[in-house]
């Protein structure tokens, strides 16, 4: 095993962090003076409107851009150095699985790329679908699949390497209500199962409201944090939580956030 | 059946159509005969004379048929020089200028499939053959290969290579076109997303072409090899017809030397077989590994 550290340090520092574009009309401040912390086993939500830099952020801690200006630590090292390491699965909206091999295959795809063992690779995979429900599809193709398991499969795959980070960009954003709630719910237990950390990008209150432990509620133009709201519901949380007097309450604070923001004028 | 039926439809226009064509472009010949020997025809005399000359301007249907049919099974089978009687291909028969054809195709179409695929990997992978490789293989395609074929046979000749060889190159000339521009294509088709997926993983750009942008270009692969392989037929046609050393190029130009258009349009018929079969293998090769990828639904 790695060692992250024990609960309560820090596993995704920032300071100050921003991040500016050059484009053909001046520079787009994407984020400016994101200073957040991120500790061990938390389920971190990020939410606001198109533009206000939530995704920018998560691609940060990936690595997949990089900071113009403050400092940005994943695990304590660079998110490059951290990248290197393995420190986290990603999930994009889409589940983009490859259309040319099964389930099984798609899951295995990090753990070819990352020099696993056959033996490991397949008990593994065997694993990670028993994690997200979809043991018994693994020969299945993923055309043969429903959207919901779909990305139940994207999320076996980010998970099939053992990250301590889940980073999740909209997972569920092109869903139906319906499964989104269900999706929403298995990913509750499978955090309480793994206790991974989870950075969670949505465009819902409800969702975010949910899931977190912390709310992250962010505005464009130029793109940074309002408020950041820590939870005061309980780690175990049944579906009819969002009914509860707290729920509410802190689902009324995020929308003010947002609204603060000015993230709703236009 | 009720695929067949609209093909077998289409065909009978296409026969019916030739049919009168034939009557309306032979019955001039015909009439200035008949002229000549001072004989009125009726219709039905022009109408049997049309369809049974010896140098039509455009042979019937049957006419055609019988003449394949006389340059292929006939020949080898009971020809002095056919593989029955001498063992070895008759240089008279389709068969043995088909094989001179095809075995130039196959050549030139690896030769051309192999150079485009390297060719598309090159322009996805660097940035300075990305700019100046695609530029040049356009402007290649824009010569007239009628125009260069001679060049190239005389050039090849110079240094010693004949027969099959240039043949070849012009039949991968033309093909490796297609191959590059649809492998470019292909190669670049998965997303930004999948791309920042292997990303996450650091995978190495090796890893992400045999995993990603290789699988995923494929079916742009089988696209472009279908049209390359049969322009790499038109090409070794074209290489025949400079050398007069035998295949189908050579007896298309034979044919119109001596007015034998029935001869042509044997040749025509036997290259048009290959092509289709050709085609048709290419895309029984996709459907394999389409089906084994599973794609096919």
């Amino acid at each position: 095993m790695r060692d992250t550290g024990a609960p309560g340090e820090p596993v995704i520092e920032a300071k100050d962090l921003g991040l500016t574009f050059d484009t053909n009309d001046g520079p787009v401040h994407a984020l400016t003076g994101v200073t957040l912390r991120i500790e061990k086993g938390d389920f971190v939500s990020f939410i606001g409107p198109s533009g206000c830099g939530k995704t920018t952020f998560l691609r940060c801690v990936a690595a997949l851009e990089h900071p113009t200006s403050g400092t940005l630590t994943v695990n304590g090292m660079s998110p490059d150095a951290a990248r290197q390491r393995r420190a986290y699965g990603y999930v994009f909206q889409a589940a983009g699985l490859y259309p040319w091999r099964t389930i099984a295959g798609n899951v295995k795809l990090p753990l070819e790329i990352m020099g696993f063992s056959r033996a490991e690779q397949e008990e593994r995979v065997r694993n990670v679908l028993e994690l997200v429900d979809l043991d018994g599809f693994g020969k299945k193709y993923p055309w043969q699949l429903s959207g919901g398991m779909q990305q139940r499969a994207s999320i076996a795959r980010a998970l099939a390497f053992d990250a301590d980070i889940l980073l999740m960009d909209e997972p569920f954003g092109a869903l139906d209500e319906i499964v989104r709630d269900r999706l929403n719910e298995e990913l509750l237990k499978l955090w309480a199962r793994t206790g991974k950390t989870i950075g969670f990008v949505t465009h819902s209150i409800p969702e975010a409201v949910y899931l977190s432990t912390k709310i992250v509620v962010m505005s464009p133009r130029p793109g940074r944090i309002t408020d950041v709201i820590d939870s005061p519901l309980p780690r175990a949380r049944p579906l009819d939580i969002r009914d509860s007097a707290e729920f509410i309450a802190v689902a009324h604070r995020v929308r003010e956030g947002l609204r603060a923001g000015h993230g709703y004028d236009e | 059946m009720n695929r067949l039926l609209p093909i077998l439809t289409v065909v009978a226009a296409i026969v019916a159509i030739w049919y009168v064509a034939t009557i309306w472009m032979n019955a001039q010949w015909t009439r200035d005969q008949a002229e000549r020997a001072g004989v009125e025809l009726s219709f039905r005399d022009i109408v049997t004379d049309t369809l049974a000359q010896d140098r039509p301007v455009l042979p019937a249907p049957h006419q055609v048929v019988a003449e394949l049919w006389q340059l292929t099974w006939v020949e080898e089978t009971t020809g002095r020089r056919g593989i029955v009687k001498s063992g070895t291909l008759s240089n008279r028969s389709l068969v043995h200028h088909g094989w001179l054809t095809l075995s130039a195709t196959a050549l030139g179409f690896a030769i051309g499939t192999g150079l485009g695929f390297l060719l598309a990997v090159g322009i996805v992978h660097n940035r300075a053959m990305d700019l100046s490789v695609m530029p040049w293989a356009i402007a290649s395609q824009t010569i007239p290969i009628l125009a260069i074929a001679p060049m190239i046979i005389v050039v090849l000749a110079s240094v010693g290579l004949t027969g099959i060889v240039p043949k070849a190159v012009i039949s991968a000339y033309l093909s490796f076109f297609p191959v590059v521009v649809g492998m470019v294509k292909g190669l670049r088709s998965p997303e930004v997303a999948q791309l920042d997926l292997l990303r996450t993983y650091s995978a190495s750009a090796a890893q992400a072409f045999w995993k990603l942008r290789l699988p995923a270009s494929l079916p742009y692969l089988f696209a472009s090899m279908k049209v390359g392989i049969a322009a790499a037929l038109v090409g070794a046609i074209v290489g025949e017809l400079p050398v007069q050393q035998g295949g189908l190029g050579a007896r298309l130009l034979a044919g119109s030397y001596y007015g034998q258009t029935a001869q042509i349009w044997a040749a025509l018929f036997t290259a048009a077989i290959l092509a289709a079969l050709l085609v048709g293998s290419v895309g029984a090769v996709e459907r394999a590994v389409l089906r084994r990828q599973g794609m096919a639904r």
